[in-house]
C-alpha cells in the first residue's frame, strides 16, 4: 500500500521541539519524527509514553538469577552430588559469581533482544528511508497525508510557520 | 535542555556543524584505504602469522612447546590473559560507568575503547583455551549433559566462574557496542554510492531510521546496559584475581587482590586507550573531536588508578610483615630481592613512579609524553602480572623443586602473535566501521562547540573556551567551516 507523507525539514532540535509542539497544538497528528541523535523532549512534545522496558529488564534479571541458581544446586546438590573441597555440596557463596554474571546476561541479552523486536530492528537488504539526511544533519517530521489535495498546501504552511527549511512530498510503501 | 558551565572546555574544537561530523568520520570508511593504513595492516598481519604458526605448534606438539616446568606451571600464558582482559577493561569503563556518570567527554573515544575492549578480550581468551592442550574440546568448560563423562563442571572452582564471567563480559560488550553502532551503519548506508557498500551498510543498520520512538528506546536500552555493565566489569577481573586469591600460594593468597586487580585493569586499560587514541587522531585526522583535554582527563583517570595500583604493592607488603607469616614474608622479600627482582623493580617504576609525572600539567598536557606514558605503563603492568605469577611459583614449599621460567621461542610468539591480532582487528575496525559515535557527538556538539578555528594545541591547552548557548526557538548559526577533508 502506497502513502504520502508530508515532510517538514528543520535544521535544529530546538525549532523542531517547538514545531512539535504548535503543529499538535494545531490539531495534526504526527507520523514521525526522524533524526540524526536523541532529541530530549521530544517525548513529552509527541506524546511518547515512558518506556516499561526497564520493567522487562527486571524480570530478565530475575529469570537469569533463578536459571543460575536452580542449574547449580540441581548439578552439585541433587544430580551428582560430590564432596568438594570438604564443602557442602550446596555452597551458595560460592555459587554466586556465577549466579551474577547470569544474571547480567540473561538481562543483557534479554533486553537487546526485546529492543529489536519491539522496535522492528533486523538485517534488512534495502532500507527505505523518508529523507536520507535525516541521519546526517536534518530533522524531519513526517505527517501523513489524506486525500485532499488542499491539506498539503495547508502543513506546508504551517510547517514553514514553525520554522521548517524546506517541505517535501513523499510516498511510501508500507506492506 | 543541557547546560555547560562557561569554564568547561570545548568537547569538540573546530566549529564543527552536524554536517561535519558525518562528513569527518564518515570520511575514513568512504575513501580508499591510504598508504600508512595498508602499511600498519601488512605488519599487524606479519604478527598475525607468527600467531598461527605458534599455535600451530602449541596445538600441534602440545604444551611441552611452552617454556614451563614441574614447579612454573603457570607463566606467560596467564600473565598475558590477564594482562589482556585488564586492558579491555578501560573500554568498559568509558561506554558504562562515564554514561552513567554523565560525562560528555567520553562520547568521541566510547566506540574505540569498546572496539578495543572486545579485541583485548579476544586476545585474552586464546591463552586458557590453548593452555587447555586440545582446544577443541573447549566446550567441555561449559555445563553439558554428563553423556560426555558422569560428571558437571564444578561451580566450586574459581576457573569455571572465569568462563562464565569472560563469556557474559565478551557477549554482553559485544551487544553494548553494535547497538551503539547501529545509528551510524544508518548514517554510512544513507550516505553510500556504491551496491555493495549499500547492501551491507543496510543489512548492518539492522533497517534504524532515527524515528523518535526508536531513539527514545534506544536511550533506555543503552542506560540498562550501563547500568549492568557496571558492576560487570568490577566482578570480571574480581574473579580473574580470585584465580589467585582463592588458592593458599604465598603472595596470592590474599584479600586486597579484588580490588587491587580491577584498579589495575583501569589503569593498563586507559593506557592502551591512550596509545590506541594518540595514534587514531592523527592517523585519520580527529584532533578536533579527540581534543588535548581529552588526553588530559584519560591522564588523569591513569594517575589515579596507577595510584590506587602503588598503594596496593605497599599493602601488599606491609601486611606480608604485618601477618607474620614466614612463607608470606617470604613470598615478598624473594620478588624484590631474589633472582626475580629486575621484573619486581620494572614494575614498581613503570606503575608507581610513572603515572605520578601526570600531576604535572606539561606532562599531561603533552601528546609525545602521553604516548610514552602510556607505553611504559603497558609494559609496567605485564611485569605486575608476571612478577605474580611467576615469583610467588618459582621458589615453593621445597627448596628441592625450586626452579626458574625462562619463556620458549613460541611463548614469545604467542604473546605478540596476540598482539598482531590485536591490532589487525583493530585496524579493520578503523576502516569500515566508524570510529567515533558520530550520533553522540551531535548530541553534544551544539553546547560545546567552540566557533574558534581549527584545532590549535596553544589554544586548546590555555584559551578561555567559548561556549555557546542554545537560543531558544531560533536555528543555531552555522559557523564556517575550517576543516574540510573532501
Amino acid at each position: 500500500m502506497t502513502k504520502r507523507y508530508a515532510l517538514g525539514i528543520f535544521e535544529d532540535e530546538d525549532v523542531l521541539l517547538h514545531a512539535v509542539e504548535n503543529v499538535r497544538a494545531a490539531g495534526v497528528k504526527i507520523y514521525d519524527v526522524f533524526s540524526p541523535y536523541p532529541v530530549h523532549g521530544i517525548d513529552d512534545a509527541l506524546g511518547i509514553e515512558r518506556s516499561r522496558l526497564p520493567i522487562a529488564a527486571f524480570f530478565f534479571g530475575m529469570t537469569g538469577l533463578s536459571f543460575a541458581l536452580w542449574m547449580q544446586i540441581y548439578m552439585l546438590g541433587f544430580d551428582w552430588p560430590m564432596i568438594i573441597g570438604g564443602k557442602p555440596h550446596i555452597a551458595l557463596p560460592a555459587f554466586i559469581p556465577v549466579a551474577f554474571e547470569l544474571t547480567v546476561f540473561f538481562t543483557c541479552h534479554g533486553m537487546a533482544l526485546t529492543f529489536f523486536t519491539i522496535t522492528g530492528l533486523y538485517p534488512r537488504p534495502k532500507v527505505p528511508v523518508m529523507d536520507v539526511r535525516a541521519t546526517d544533519d536534518k530533522f524531519v517530521m513526517a505527517i501523513e497525508l489524506d486525500e485532499t489535495s488542499s491539506q498539503f498546501s495547508r502543513l506546508t504552511q504551517l510547517l514553514r510557520d514553525n520554522g521548517a527549511s524546506e517541505v517535501n512530498q513523499k510516498e511510501m510503501t508500507t506492506k | 535542555m543541557q547546560h555547560v558551565s562557561a569554564v568547561r572546555e570545548p568537547l569538540v574544537t573546530g566549529g564543527k556543524t552536524l554536517h561535519d561530523v558525518t562528513q569527518d568520520i564518515c570520511y575514513q570508511v568512504e575513501a580508499k584505504p591510504n598508504i600508512r593504513w595498508m602499511a600498519a595492516l601488512s605488519v599487524a598481519l606479519f604478527f598475525l602469522g607468527i600467531f598461527f604458526y605458534s599455535v600451530y605448534r602449541t596445538v600441534w606438539y602440545g604444551i611441552g612447546e611452552w617454556g614451563l616446568n614441574k614447579t612454573v606451571n603457570w607463566a606467560w600464558d596467564i600473565t598475558n590473559f590477564v594482562w589482556w582482559v585488564g586492558i579491555g577493561h578501560a573500554g568498559t569503563l568509558i561506554s558504562a560507568v562515564l554514561l552513567l556518570f554523565r560525562q560528555k567527554w567520553r562520547s568521541s573515544i566510547n566506540r574505540a575503547a569498546e572496539a578495543m575492549t572486545i579485541f583485548a578480550v579476544i586476545c585474552a581468551a586464546m591463552f586458557p583455551v590453548l593452555h587447555m592442550g586440545r582446544p577443541w574440546l573447549a566446550y567441555w568448560v561449559f555445563p553439558f549433559q554428563n553423556t560426555f563423562g558422569s560428571l558437571w563442571v564444578n561451580f566450586n572452582s574459581p576457573l569455571l566462574w572465569d568462563v562464565f564471567a569472560i563469556s557474559t563480559y565478551f557477549t554482553v560488550s559485544l551487544v553494548f557496542w553494535y547497538i551503539g553502532l547501529i545509528p551510524d551503519f544508518a548514517t554510512i548506508r544513507d550516505r553510500a554510492k556504491g551496491s555493495i557498500a549499500k547492501f551491507s551498510y543496510s543489512m548492518l543498520s539492522f533497517g534504524w531510521k532515527g524515528s523518535a520512538k526508536a531513539w527514545s528506546r534506544y536511550e533506555t536500552v543503552s542506560l540498562i546496559l550501563a547500568g549492568v555493565s557496571t558492576p560487570l566489569v568490577l566482578s570480571v577481573h574480581t574473579i580473574v584475581s580470585m584465580d589467585f586469591a582463592t588458592s593458599v600460594v604465598p603472595g596470592w593468597h590474599t584479600t586486597i587482590f579484588p580490588p587491587y586487580f580491577v584498579a589495575g585493569a583501569i589503569f593498563s586499560g586507559f593506557a592502551m586507550v591512550l596509545t590506541l587514541m594518540l595514534i587514531t587522531r592523527v592517523v585519520f585526522r580527529l584532533e578536533d573531536y579527540i581534543t588535548l583535554e581529552h588526553i588530559a582527563l584519560m591522564n588523569k583517570i591513569m594517575m589515579v588508578t596507577g595510584s590506587i595500583v602503588g598503594v596496593a604493592y605497599i599493602t601488599e607488603f606491609f601486611i606480608a610483615w604485618y601477618s607474620q607469616v614466614e612463607f608470606e614474608q617470604y613470598a615478598f622479600i624473594n620478588r624484590a630481592t631474589g633472582p626475580y627482582w629486575w621484573s619486581y623493580a620494572a614494575m614498581m617504576t613503570c606503575n608507581v613512579i610513572t603515572p605520578q609525572l601526570v600531576w604535572i600539567r606539561r606532562v599531561r598536557y603533552s601528546i609525545p609524553l602521553t604516548f610514552v606514558l602510556s607505553i611504559i605503563v603497558n609494559i609496567g603492568m605485564w611485569f605486575e602480572r608476571f612478577v605474580i605469577i611467576v615469583t610467588s611459583l618459582h621458589r615453593d614449599y621445597l627448596p628441592s623443586s625450586w626452579a626458574m621460567f625462562s619463556p620458549s621461542i613460541i611463548d614469545i610468539g604467542l604473546y605478540v602473535g596476540t598482539l598482531g591480532l590485536f591490532f589487525t582487528l583493530f585496524l579493520l575496525f578503523a576502516k569500515f566501521f566508524p570510529v567515533i559515535n558520530m550520533a553522540e557527538v551531535k548530541t553534544i556538539l551544539k553546547y560545546t562547540v567552540d566557533n574558534g578555528p581549527t584545532y590549535n594545541p596553544q589554544k586548546a591547552a590555555h584559551a578561555t573556551p567559548a561556549p555557546q548557548p542554545a537560543i531558544h526557538g531560533a536555528p543555531a548559526s552555522a559557523p564556517v567551516n575550517y576543516n574540510k577533508h573532501d
